[in-house]
């Protein structure tokens, strides 16, 4: 017999776990950003409880503010899936006109972080899976797959359970609840080949074409639709871009590439040198700010 | 000294001529997952570093803040200290030291890696243990000028323990002793007599510097003399567990039922050992069905054979009992069943491990409860002695007896992991608090069938004309428990009721003459009174029990020996200083003079029930008031 390949062995270690969850949580759910990371973890979930449908649906924690593309792919995957779609956007981020123009951090914060536990509490799920990957970041490398949040949403690193072998304690205290990492022992590149390996569809924006954009503060913006805000003096120019990860269009930097098909998306990852997470505003302010972002609740 | 800018290990030749064949190569990559062990001063952490630095797993804008983070904290002078790639949260990187179990991931031309990073102090039991639970080879680092430690005869033995096949002993800072052969030599020479002597039957030696690169990667100019592999040529030719597994019979612990019409209905799991076919003769345990494989689904069409490590869901021939928990077996070659085992244990939580304590046990897909009988000896990891001990402390490790509320299938730790592993989840905290592994299966006196008795426990409760009862009166010592559990003995006696008082005090000149009042020793108290009152309501009684019985855990552990409703729990409520006021016995008094230990309330801890039957407070109401209330709801 030959060995299995490191995909097919990540592929069969996601599928164990998300098993697990639908096993034991009471009433779980999916989170769903539309990204490639989702689509890949949506797909794994597909061959997990195939002929079934997943046992639980897609949420997904929206800002008004993500690129139209990404609108676009969500119900249809939903649909494919054979799955239920919850769109969550937080009232009173709403409310109070939040953008990421005015308002900066806060925006991600209310709608967002916020709005997550917002959508938790509100439907009453006790375990949410998420996308989120080891190698990201380095205040994720010790984080677990089965991490615990307390009542307020709050992560705790001091006080996570050692993981085991695949023997993951779903047990949870009242008010408690779990994030699962099903695709935590992935690596960026991991993903992209699973995605070219299985031909799942993504967002065409992770593609390059010529597209309307604005240089700003060292990032490439994308002028998605007529809310976007021009300082004085800006131009929209067309070049050739694409976007390594897609959040709220304002605030996720492209980078000038020539690369249409994945072999050349996944070429150009490995001979450029800029590490994910450089494309999202929120990770520069200070080396360790996802991890307080994390303690704060963000997913 | 061998130069680590330009690895032979960037493909980027073949990324850029030819991305398609690059992707085809990473497509057919394995996989392997190894734990590196090493104190503070091994240089563990640059290894590790070196390993992500020179495979290109390192991306420019890390590598920016790396370099300033070198200057800024590092110590290695204006040079990259490599420890800051791996050293991880925030407060960890400013103690210089890391805390916890992280991951990191690297990958050459032939393999993907995952590592287990874990620290070399205080917690090291309890991470190493972790990390190696999912490890197939253990990177055990030497410091060359000094040579066997004891921390590397714990490193080795804990990962025999865990299961590890495969040692590698990378003789670290071999710079600072100029690279020379007989250094090298004897520090295998003296690891090899102490392999032989804990069971690794071969490891691999390689002489290394983290620091400078040498034998990482490329083989070192500064070690003619060694003719062996590099760090990472080893890494990526060791052979793979699975292989081994997918030789032994066929396992599947079921997960979940995929039932999505009626017309399907799946088994899912993960495969841990052996291959599956369609036509296969199987069996379903713990039970004695047999049928045989129908089909093996996946989304991508039915597969003509799975091996080990693959997740797939199965259906059978024939509609028998299947669910989560059992396991689907080669029909020839079924599992054992059992309910007692030998087991070793690690202890993982600062509340000690208590023989008798019930816990959760989540073995393979069942969860259960199960109790330590009794702990054989515990293992000094320094020593390697075997010390006795009835308890274990956090990170304590023990040969235990096990026993669990009912048979399961399971295998021997050793044949395959994932059969014989398990965890200890506390009941109330619901927090991981061991890991065991299971050696075989005890066969004595629990393995046996219940008798079946004509006279039953209703016959017996007819003919007193009464339901039994069991009144379980808790609280501090002199909060009056004895002094109400007499009154209502007295009244349920003087209403004709057959009953029976069990004391606290009383009990321990006889059923528990052998036991103190340590916390291990109070736990096996309650266990045997909670036993013997079991057996007084199976007479047909009421019985009447007045204990301090200070834990949680054990008063629940009761409650569950009896038929819902007749469990009452009453909380003799007294403030300790009105306890301590009262004082008959100047129990209080010699606790607080230093003359008596652990006396509840004052040097051992006291949990209040949290949802008792009857809440009785003792500064409201007297001891005849008391026993009226307790009598009335037991007759109730």
């Amino acid at each position: 017999m030959k060995s299995l390949t490191h995909l097919e062995r990540l592929e069969a270690e996601s599928i164990h776990i998300m098993r697990e969850v639908a096993a034991e949580a009471e009433k779980p759910v999916m989170l769903y950003s539309v990204g490639k990371d989702s689509a890949a973890m949506l797909h794994v979930a597909r061959k997990a409880f195939y002929p079934s449908p997943p046992p639980f649906p897609l949420l997904h924690v929206d800002t008004t503010w993500k690129f139209q593309a990404m609108y676009e792919l969500r119900e249809r995957a939903a649909r494919e899936a054979g799955m239920e779609l919850l769109v969550h956007q937080n009232p009173e981020a709403k409310a109070r006109g939040i953008n990421p123009f005015d308002h900066g951090s806060l925006h991600t914060d209310l709608w967002k972080t916020e709005g997550l536990k917002q959508a938790l509490d509100h439907y009453g799920f006790d375990a949410a899976f998420g996308g989120a990957r080891r190698d990201e970041e380095k205040s994720r490398a010790k984080e677990r797959i089965f991490s615990f949040r307390s009542a307020n949403h709050r992560w705790d690193p001091k006080n996570q359970r050692p993981e085991l072998w695949r023997l993951y304690n779903t047990r949870k205290n009242k008010g408690e609840s779990i994030r699962v990492f099903p695709m935590s022992n992935w690596t960026e590149l991991d993903i992209w080949q699973y995605i070219h390996v299985e031909g799942i569809e993504i967002v065409p924006l992770y593609f390059s074409a010529p597209r309307p954009t604005v240089e700003r503060d060292g990032l490439l913006l994308m002028v998605d639709d007529e809310r976007f805000r021009f300082r004085d003096g800006e131009q929209v120019e067309e070049r050739w871009i694409r976007f390594r990860t897609l959040g709220c269009y304002p605030l996720t930097g492209a980078v000038e590439s020539r690369a249409q098909t994945l072999p050349e998306v996944i070429q150009e990852m490995l001979l450029t040198t800029t590490s994910e997470r450089q494309g999202r505003a929120i990770d520069h302010d200070q080396s360790a700010s996802m991890e307080k972002k994390k303690q704060e609740g963000y997913f | 000294m061998s130069a680590p800018a330009e690895p032979v290990y960037r493909t980027e030749a073949l990324i850029a001529e030819d991305i398609d064949a690059y992707l085809e190569q990473h497509q057919h990559k394995t996989m392997l997952r190894f734990i590196t062990c090493g104190s503070v001063d091994d240089g563990k952490s640059t290894l590790i570093g070196r390993l992500l630095y020179d495979s290109k797993m390192i991306f420019e804008d890390q590598l920016a803040s790396l370099e300033a983070d070198s200057k800024r904290v590092g110590t290695q002078g204006e040079a990259i200290d490599f420890a800051l790639l791996v050293d991880g949260l925030a407060a960890e990187r400013e103690q210089g030291i890391t805390i916890d179990v992280a991951y990191r991931f690297f990958a050459t031309e032939a393999r993907k890696f995952i590592v287990a990073d874990t620290p070399g102090h205080e917690q090291y039991t309890r991470n190493m243990v972790t990390g190696a639970s999912t490890a197939q080879l253990a990177v055990i680092l030497i410091d060359a000028r000094k040579g066997i430690l004891t921390q590397t005869r714990r490193h080795s033995y804990l990962a025999k323990l865990v299961g590890i096949r495969h040692v590698l002993l990378a003789i670290n800072k071999m710079d600072l002793v100029d690279y020379q052969q007989s250094v090298f030599d004897e520090i295998v020479a003296d690891y090899r007599a102490f392999a032989q002597q804990i069971g690794i039957e071969d490891f691999v030696a390689v002489p290394v510097s983290g620091l400078m690169g040498d034998n990482i990667i490329t083989l070192s100019e500064a070690t003619p003399w060694y003719q062996g592999p590099t760090l990472l040529h080893h890494l990526e030719t060791v052979e793979i567990d699975e292989q081994l597994l997918a030789a032994q019979p066929f396992r599947m612990p079921v997960q979940w039922v995929n039932r999505p019409n009626l017309d399907f209905r799946g088994f899912s799991g993960q495969i841990v050992s052996g291959t599956v076919r369609p036509g296969d003769a199987v069996k379903v345990q713990p039970g004695a069905q047999g049928s045989t494989i129908a089909r093996v689904v996946t989304l991508d069409g039915d597969l003509d054979a799975a091996h080990a490590g693959q997740s797939v869901t199965l259906t059978l021939n024939d509609e028998i009992d299947c669910s989560r928990g059992q396991v689907i077996t080669a029909a020839e070659q079924p599992v054992e069943v059992a309910d007692q085992f030998e087991a070793t244990l690690v202890w993982m939580a600062e509340e000690p491990m208590l023989p008798g304590r019930t816990y959760l046990m989540k073995i393979g897909t069942n969860l259960l409860t199960a109790t330590v009988t009794s702990q054989k000896y515990q293992i000094n990891i320094n020593s390697l002695a075997h010390e006795p001990g009835k308890t274990l402390e956090l990170n304590g490790i023990g040969v235990c007896n096990i026993a669990t509320d009912r048979a399961i299938p399971f295998e021997a730790y050793e044949q395959t992991p994932d059969l014989g592993g398990f965890i200890l989840i506390d009941r109330f905290t619901n927090a991981t608090i061991g890991a065991g592994m299971i050696h075989f299966a005890l066969r004595r006196s629990h393995n046996l069938p219940w008798q079946h008795i004509e006279v039953d426990r209703a016959a017996h409760a007819a003919m007193k004309q009464q339901q039994p009862r069991l009144v379980w009166l808790t609280g501090l010592p002199a909060a009056g428990k004895s002094t109400i559990a007499n009154l209502v003995e007295k009244k349920l006696h003087a209403l004709g009721r057959h009953t029976f008082l069990l004391d606290g005090r009383n009990v321990r000149h006889g059923l528990s003459q052998d036991l103190g009042f340590t916390k291990a020793d109070r736990v096996e108290n309650i266990r045997r009174v909670g036993a013997v009152a079991r057996l007084m309501t199976d007479a047909g009684l009421i019985v009447i029990c007045a204990f301090i019985s200070p834990f949680r855990s054990e008063r629940e552990q009761v409650r569950q020996l009896m038929p819902e409703g007749e469990f009452i729990e009453v909380f003799i409520d007294t403030p300790l200083s009105v306890a301590e006021a009262r004082d008959p016995e100047g129990l209080y008094q010699r606790a607080r003079a230093g003359e008596l230990k652990n006396l509840t309330g004052v040097d051992s801890p006291y949990e209040p029930p949290e949802h008792p039957e009857l809440h009785i407070d003792t500064t409201a109401l007297s001891a005849e008031e008391a026993a009226d209330q307790i009598v009335a709801h037991c007759l109730n």
